[in-house]
């Protein structure tokens, strides 16, 4: 280790596989033992992760600092990076540095209810969070989760999900907008249809969390406020272009805050107040 | 803060001997304009330049530099690019330029390229007097109280010398028989009148108290479509303002057996693709919310973070930018005046 904090840590990829046509999953072990266990996150925060002569992109940390060793990333292809990215193997190194960003407020959300609403490849950074609730179960109240797909084929971490319905102790509602399998047993429709079937919740002890398509940010936090979730209890978290990821290199700037530092997870209430949030 | 004097005869002599112990950047003349530069032939160094076309930054960040070079093995930093400098020649508003850098590049994380080159750099501050495009009054910062090592007052057939630091008092003490501690009533009385005049010699005055509102409430004003519109979007206005710190990296290949290279280089707000994300999105599109963007950070973000603007006045925007989209013309266009009095290319288009 060195104090440079741009220097890329040299770190494996233990496993790897599709999640869909465009999503993978990438499992990674720092080589350094023990800054493998060592690494302290918060679910929400994200890593600089650097392919040889490819670049660097930020990527939020799928996995839950509860389950210390390992890093997950679920990385959808969309430009040189992430090809990049997509033609490694198993057993292949790769660079890591971080964690940037603030973060779920863990502290803040210990005895409340947490409703989690998820579109697409928002369950990214959603997931840390869900299972780290699920970690630390009796640290929460009620922990619900919405979780939307376009088709079954794109709903990621499927299984983890189905599985997580045969749970006791959270409440978990899936929906697809279409169903093009004809097997499909749960809702069809947006996410947003799934807000009647919610059991009832103590909205001033509730946090609302959101992640998906921008499109869907709109609808979600409309149904948020309907249930009287106030807005500095609902949550989402942001993506932006970066390139450091530690407030210098200027790309992530939304009116007066860095997105790095300042975000990526910002309140309702930031969204209403800052321009250019969502 | 001890103060004393140099007669100019004792200039060079000092400067050939503080060289001895780094490279010596001073401005000096490039084309119609100035220019920091390495300097070893002493008479080319201008003592009454007014802004050079590039700030002070481009030797703590340069323009295109290497973080790293990379292998199989992983990533090497790379510092090569930083050695020990001596700065002479730098004015009250670059200083201050460098001062608001500090804060930027240590914020919550140091970068330590931006900072191990500024460690290595000695500041031998210089007076100047205003040209019409001057407003560092109105900034106030054509003054300096710290972040020099020595400062050079240009007064008449001597400098006065104020000693800001540690390792400019080992500067002097170099060639302490060239310097004079006693100062006379009589001169303190001339340095007293020439402060007062180069205080009135401010001819361009913007009030920047106002600007934070401003922005805020005239966020959806016309003018900025209208300013997006006259904009060229070509960057100059990031690269010769000295408190612009944004920066791109891109990694390049080698060829066979060499190791490649992480490049960090300068960027600009204003260019396309400066918010655009992998797949396409962006988040500022149109030239207006990037032009916004570049003077909300400079006008109201940074004072609700630092309590000050982190404009200089030093007037490189005003004589740069080819279409006159400057502060002080978004300043009054803030203020209610018809940007159209100033913006070349909607001018242009009135006329036609």
């Amino acid at each position: 280790m060195n104090d440079n904090p741009f220097t890329p840590q040299s770190a494996r990829i233990v496993r790897t596989y599709r999640l869909t046509d465009d999503v993978k999953f990438f499992q990674v072990r720092f080589l350094d033992m023990e800054q493998a266990l060592t690494f302290k996150y918060r679910p929400g925060q994200f890593a600089m992760v650097s392919v040889l002569g490819a670049g660097e992109a930020p990527f939020c940390l799928s996995s839950p600092p509860s389950r210390p060793g390992l890093l997950e990333f679920c990385i959808r292809k969309v430009g040189s990076v992430t090809s990049a990215l997509f033609d490694l193997k198993e057993n292949a190194l790769i660079g890591v540095r971080g964690p940037y960003g603030n973060g779920f407020p863990l502290d803040q959300m210990v005895g409340k209810d947490i409703l989690i609403t998820i579109g697409g490849l928002g369950v990214a950074p959603l997931r840390s969070v869900l299972l780290y609730c699920l970690d630390n179960r009796d640290q929460f109240r009620k922990v619900a989760v919405l979780y939307g797909a376009k088709k079954p084929s794109e709903m990621i971490f499927r299984e983890e999900y189905f599985a997580l319905k045969e749970r006791g102790d959270l409440e978990c509602h899936l929906a697809v907008d279409a169903d093009d399998t004809g097997h499909w047993t749960e809702n069809i429709g947006v996410v947003t249809t799934l807000f009647p079937k919610l059991s009832k919740i103590n909205p001033e002890k509730t946090y609302g969390l959101v992640c998906g398509p921008p499109v869907m940010y709109k609808y979600v936090l409309r149904e948020f406020v309907k249930l009287g979730i106030p807005k500095h209890q609902i949550l989402m978290t942001l993506e932006r272009r970066m390139k450091c990821g530690v407030g210098k290199c200027g790309h992530c700037a939304i009116d007066y805050i860095y997105t790095c530092l300042d975000g990526p997870v910002f309140t309702y209430w930031d969204v209403l107040h800052m321009r250019e949030l969502i | 803060m001890r103060i004393i004097k140099l007669k100019k005869s004792h200039f060079h002599p000092f400067l050939e001997t503080i060289s001895q112990k780094a490279h010596l950047w001073a401005p000096v003349k490039k084309g119609d304009k100035y220019a920091f530069d390495r300097v070893e032939d002493f008479s080319r160094i201008e003592m009454k330049t007014t802004r050079t076309l590039l700030p002070p930054k481009k030797l703590m960040v340069p323009p295109s530099f290497n973080m790293f070079s990379f292998t199989a093995d992983g990533y090497r930093e790379d510092l090569s690019h930083i050695s020990p400098k001596i700065l002479f020649g730098i004015h009250p508003c670059d200083i201050h330029g460098l001062l608001t850098l500090d804060k930027l590049f240590t914020y919550q994380y140091s970068d330590p390229y931006y900072l191990k080159a500024r460690q290595k750099t000695l500041i031998l501050g210089l007076s100047c007097w205003p040209d019409e495009y001057c407003f560092a009054k109105s900034t106030r910062t054509h003054i300096i109280e710290e972040g020099f090592d020595l400062f050079f007052t240009d007064l008449e057939e001597y400098f006065l010398v104020w000693v800001g630091s540690s390792q400019g008092d080992d500067l002097i003490r170099m060639r302490p028989e060239l310097f004079e501690e006693n100062l006379t009533d009589a001169y303190i009385q001339r340095y007293i009148r020439w402060q007062k005049e180069r205080e009135n010699a401010y001819r361009t005055e913007i009030n920047f108290v106002a600007m934070p509102d401003l922005m805020e409430l005239k966020h959806k004003s016309a003018f900025w479509d209208e300013a997006g519109r006259a904009c060229l979007a070509c960057g100059s206005c990031s690269m010769v303002c000295p408190t612009c710190n944004c920066y791109n990296v891109q990694d390049k290949l080698a060829l066979a057996g060499k190791p490649g290279r992480r490049l960090r280089s300068w960027d600009s707000c204003t260019l396309l693709d400066y918010s655009q994300v992998a797949g396409g999105e962006n988040f500022r599109e149109h030239k207006a919310d990037r032009l916004r963007l570049w003077y909300t950070h400079k006008l109201q973000a940074f004072v609700s973070k630092y309590g000050k603007p982190s404009c200089v006045g030093c007037g490189r925007c005003l004589v740069t930018c080819p279409v006159e989209i400057n502060v002080q013309t978004i300043a009054k266009s803030l203020q209610g005046e018809d940007p159209k009095a100033f913006w070349y290319r909607l001018q242009s288009e009135a006329k036609s």
